[in-house]
């Protein structure tokens, strides 16, 4: 628990004139469509959950879903209807305007999917405006921000203007805009789904890359489910403000709590998502070939080398100790045979 | 029928016509009535009726109903005007500390304030004024009459005008770079070599209070009017008629609250330039997408943090705009107010009409006119500077400025002193050339207006009165022989068809407004100019715009122009047209339509600029010629947006049209005109103000709501 750095307990969004009093009236039993009626709209419907320090969890929805409007109650740019939100066991709800300001200047950083870069401000500005609205001195706040445009490889255009800037390039600033007061949460709210495919690959890998060297505790929101397997720790699923399933990316593919989950993971080729961990078996001494693989590789990585294989494959840890087998059948059940089944 | 069914609104218009015109025929035209009749002249006349509302006598020449609606709402200029009387004279008597009798005297609550403020914009523009100009009254503000007799060194001197030019240059230099100095150079020199420097410092004295108090006002309101819909909602309203009531009217109740005198000229410039300020700070601050703003609170801006540096500077274009439609109004203002005592070239401009000096006014004007385009480019200027962070600058390069202007400032003393000694008889043209001593070109201009007339005399006498008896007579007939009934159902029908009954109801009140008030002939003769310049405007403007926008580079030159003729002050447009055609009807027309014809062909280009390129390209792939793509798909697209600038083309040509009360018209800008030499008439110059608001906001409520619905017709934004 004390892990938890963001911790949601029945959080709901509603909208509309008198949705304080309908949600009483419902009594925790939300239907949005008796809500629509009435001329509410429902937001963030019951939503629970944890994020602990260091993890990244993706939320995943459709437009409409309600995923922006549950980061915005997180980083209370929206006050949620109901329910207790937590930042580091603080309760945000409760927070006076200036404890807010303050929890933003030092540990949330938020990145947005148009930019929303300020104009009249050149990269440099950009990256250092939230260290001057803290108070930094002017020099000091510029070399930080020399460091930030490093880290996301901007050098030689610090000068330039937003406007002067391709997507990835704005979005990089936006990044090191949100990373410069060295923030313990990271939010990010669609960061690449105004660029085109090439740029959101490369723009994928460096955030893996940062994120490996900086370890931050993130909320991530996407349309994409190809992008929330890729990147996540865990992938929240949203529909209708309500949260279908939260997971591991290989339980949500192995196991899709819903009809609706399901959908989505029907195309998705599961050799890519799916580590050896998630298809092994217990240990079993016997019988097995000479070939080891880590737990942590994905499948389509050693498919080919345990193919070769007859026998069952061993598995190993960190510690190179065995914590499992694998057998090739099995292999060829789960990118093949699988899918058939489920469709 | 099909046809009917096709096209319900025609049928509509088609009956209204109908209407209208069964009206206009069946109403004849009683025998006593005469233009000069129409009106509740306040004078006494046998023939007149009378009646008494509220307990004040209201005279008129009684017609027809259905011909001309009595001037019901008679009495109110007259109440109006009691009531400003009643307020400054007597409302509220209050114990005020006197600093001058060194005792406490009972004065009006209002007249009070309004003497407070005068003090105040006194106090600033003198300020400013002295330290251009030299004088005394600043030091004297501080201490007394007295103290200065005993101490007749303690005085302003003034600068130079080689250190006011070189300050100039310097911060054009500073601004924007080598091209805005050369320009500030040149202004400057142009200035006090033709001997207007004084009038042009006074002037500009004027404008440093006026325009900076307006911005400051006009970002204040904007941004209480953004956070708070309340605000908003008791504000607009008032920036509505504002917006459209033309400056002249403004005047006379100003004067009556503030006397006459550059500080009452302030004061009405402000109130003149703060709602176009407000207006479209507004609209900036609505614009900043939501994104932005949540950046900036992520980044832990507070409230004032949030306003100062993401949202204000986000919305710097609008903002801007708002800028230099402030300093476009100010100088503007610099003119007309010249009627209500503004010293400066305002003034000379004024004067020099009157003596019919062309050269002289055109001097003058041409004076405003730079000194206008240079504020407005060095405040653009101002507002889009950047910072260099990297510059490792030594002490000399980082001060740089600061010490050439010294070094200004050391020579210009030197000179001036030596030329003190140089060219003792005369005068010191190394401080100030004095007005009237420099060079002027003004005999030259008016021996060109001479050989004009000479040449050309029989050529424009001929147009002349070709348009006079041909066109403009029989237009203004038309236009008087419309029975009041006949109007106001052809307004409010238009306004049922257009925009429902809501639109209905606003067209009957703006309209039996008018037709209540004791000016409703002359509000005819106003509209039938203003519909006159409007049309041929827009004629001009659409097909300058279009052809313009067909290539990149005269769409860039175009609206260039556009911009510098929009920073000239509206009465400067006077000065060519009595060059060419004297002081006649057609002179105000061809300023109208000079005038007005400038937001036509802006919006014209914008509008058709909007045009999204895939419709270019989807119709070039249908094979249609260009003349078919702007008339099928350009045109109905643009078309909202271009009846917008016919909108703005109104309001501009109404304001022209008042102006041209100057050179003797008979509309309501004679009236408020005459209302200023009027002791009571405040209430009147309101009210005719009023009037001609009234007369732009029906063609505004129209076109707006049209506009509308259009768009969201055709789905844009």
């Amino acid at each position: 628990m004390a892990d938890a750095v963001i911790k949601c307990d029945s959080v709901y969004k509603i909208f509309g004139a008198n949705a304080k009093k309908m949600l009483q009236e419902a009594n925790g039993n939300v239907d949005a469509k008796t809500f629509q009626e009435n001329g509410c709209i429902v937001g963030v419907n019951n939503a629970s959950f944890e994020v602990s320090k260091g993890e990244m969890l993706v939320v995943m929805g459709l437009s409409g879903s309600g995923k922006s409007t549950l980061l915005r109650c997180i980083s209370r740019l929206t006050d949620a209807t109901d329910g207790k939100i937590y930042i580091e066991g603080q309760d945000l709800l409760s927070l006076k305007n200036k404890e807010l300001i303050e929890l933003r200047r030092n540990k949330m950083g938020m990145v947005f999917q148009s930019f929303a870069l300020l104009p009249h401000k050149t990269v440099l500005e950009n990256i250092a405006f939230p260290l001057q609205i803290k108070g930094i001195k002017t020099e000091d706040s510029i070399n930080k921000a020399l460091d930030m445009v490093k880290l996301v490889g901007l050098e030689g255009r610090e000068n330039y203007f937003p406007r002067e800037l391709s997507g990835g390039q704005q979005q990089r600033v936006g990044i090191a805009r949100s990373l410069a007061v060295e923030p313990d949460i990271w939010f990010l709210d669609e960061p690449f789904s105004a660029l085109d495919p090439l740029i959101r690959k490369e723009m994928q890998d460096e955030f893996l890359r940062l994120q490996e060297k900086l370890k931050k505790t993130i909320m991530f929101i996407t349309h994409d489910f190809d992008e929330a397997l890729k990147l996540a720790d865990r992938i929240a699923i949203m529909k209708d403000g309500i949260i279908e399933q939260l997971d591991t990316p290989a339980r949500i593919v192995l196991n899709p709590a819903t009809e609706y989950v399901k959908k989505f993971t029907e195309e998705v080729p599961r050799e890519k998502v799916l580590k050896i961990e998630d298809v092994m078996e217990k240990p079993n001494k016997e019988n097995l070939s000479d070939l080891k693989v880590s737990k942590d590789e994905i499948i389509e990585n050693v498919a080919e080398k345990i193919l070769t294989q007859e026998k069952s494959v061993a598995v190993t840890d960190e510690s190179n100790k065995i914590v499992g087998t694998v057998r090739p059948s099995k292999i060829i059940h789960t990118v093949f045979g699988g899918r058939k089944n489920n469709s | 029928m099909e046809l009917l069914k096709k096209y319900p609104k025609l049928f509509q218009w088609f009956f209204l016509l109908i209407v209208f015109f069964a009206l206009c025929f069946a109403i004849d035209v009683p025998e006593t009535y005469k233009f000069i009749r129409g009106q509740a002249e306040f004078i006494k006349d046998p023939n007149q009726s009378t009646y008494t509302l509220f307990g004040k006598e209201v005279r008129y020449y009684a017609f027809d109903v259905l011909w001309r609606l009595p001037p019901l709402l008679g009495w109110l200029p007259i109440w109006v005007n009691d009531s400003l009387f009643f307020l400054l004279n007597e409302w509220m008597p209050m114990e005020f500390w006197n600093e001058d009798l060194q005792e406490y005297k009972t004065r009006p609550l209002v007249l009070q304030i309004t003497r407070n403020i005068t003090a105040l914009m006194t106090f600033l523009i003198e300020l400013i004024r002295e330290i251009l100009l030299g004088g005394v009254k600043t030091v004297v503000a501080f201490t007394s009459w007295d103290w200065i007799d005993k101490n007749p060194w303690a005085e302003l001197p003034g600068l130079p005008w080689t250190i006011v030019a070189a300050g100039a240059v310097i911060l054009g230099y500073k601004l924007s770079g080598k091209g805005l100095a050369i320009f500030a150079g040149l202004v400057m020199v142009y200035i006090s070599v033709f001997g207007q420097w004084k009038p042009s410092m006074q002037t500009l004295s004027f404008i440093l209070v006026a325009a900076p108090l307006s911005f400051i006002f006009g970002l204040t309101l904007g941004v209480m009017a953004y956070k708070s819909k309340r605000v908003e909602k008791a504000l607009y309203p008032l920036l509505l008629v504002m917006q459209t009531m033309p400056q002249y009217a403004v005047l006379v109740p100003a004067m009556v609250l503030f006397g006459i005198g550059d500080h009452a000229a302030v004061i009405i410039t402000m109130v003149v330039a703060i709602p176009p300020m407000i207006l479209l700070t507004l609209l900036g601050l609505r614009a900043v997408s939501p994104e932005v703003i949540e950046a900036g609170k992520m980044s832990g801006c507070n409230n004032w943090q949030l306003m100062t540096k993401v949202l204000i500077p986000t919305a710097r274009r609008d903002i801007l705009i708002g800028v230099n439609q402030v300093i476009m109004v100010c100088f503007s203002m610099a003119v007309i107010a010249a009627f209500i005592g503004a010293k400066g070239l305002g003034w000379n401009l004024l004067l020099a009409l009157n003596q019919l000096n062309i050269g002289l006014a055109l001097e003058a004007g041409l004076c405003i006119s730079m000194i206008a385009i240079l504020l407005d480019k060095m405040s653009l200027a101002w507002a889009n500077k950047q910072e260099d962070y990297f510059g490792n600058l030594t002490f000399f390069q980082r001060y740089k400025n600061t010490l050439f202007f010294a070094g200004a400032v050391l020579i210009g003393i030197i000179l001036s002193y030596v030329g003190s000694f140089y060219l003792k008889d005369g005068y010191n043209y190394l401080y100030e050339v004095p007005h009237n001593k420099g060079i002027s070109t003004a005999a030259f201009w008016n021996k060109g207006v001479d050989w004009i007339w000479d040449t050309f005399f029989q050529t424009l006498k001929i147009f002349n009165t070709w348009l006079i008896t041909e066109v403009l007579q029989p237009m203004r007939a038309l236009y008087l022989r419309m029975p009041a009934v006949a109007t106001v159902v052809l307004v409010v029908g238009a306004g049922y068809i257009i925009g429902g009954i809501r639109s209905a109801l606003v067209t009957a009140g703006l309209v039996l407004f008018i037709a209540l008030s004791p000016w409703w002939d002359r509000a005819l003769v106003t509209t039938y100019m203003a519909t006159f310049g409007v049309i041929a405007s827009c004629t001009i403007g659409l097909t300058v715009g279009t052809l313009c926008q067909q290539n990149k580079y005269t769409t860039k030159f175009m609206l260039a122009v556009c911009d510098i003729f929009q920073t000239f002050p509206s009465f400067v447009y006077l000065i060519p047209v009595m060059m060419l055609f004297g002081v006649t009807d057609t002179s105000v027309l061809i300023a109208v339509i000079v005038y007005a014809t400038i937001p036509a062909t802006r919006y014209t280009i914008e509008g058709l600029r909007s045009v999204p390129p895939a419709l270019h390209d989807a119709a070039s792939m249908s094979g249609v010629t260009k003349f078919q793509r702007l008339i099928n798909i350009e045109f109905p697209i643009a078309f909202p947006h271009m009846m917008l600038g016919v909108n703005q083309t109104i309001v501009f040509a109404l304001f022209m049209v008042i102006i041209g009360a100057f050179i003797g018209t008979e509309d309501l800008g004679q009236y408020i005109l005459k209302a200023l030499s009027d002791k009571a008439g405040g209430g009147k110059g309101l009210i005719l103000g009023i009037c001609v608001a009234f007369i732009a906001l029906i063609f505004d409520n129209l076109i707006r709501t049209w506009v509308q619905k259009r768009k969201k017709h055709l789905g844009i934004d």
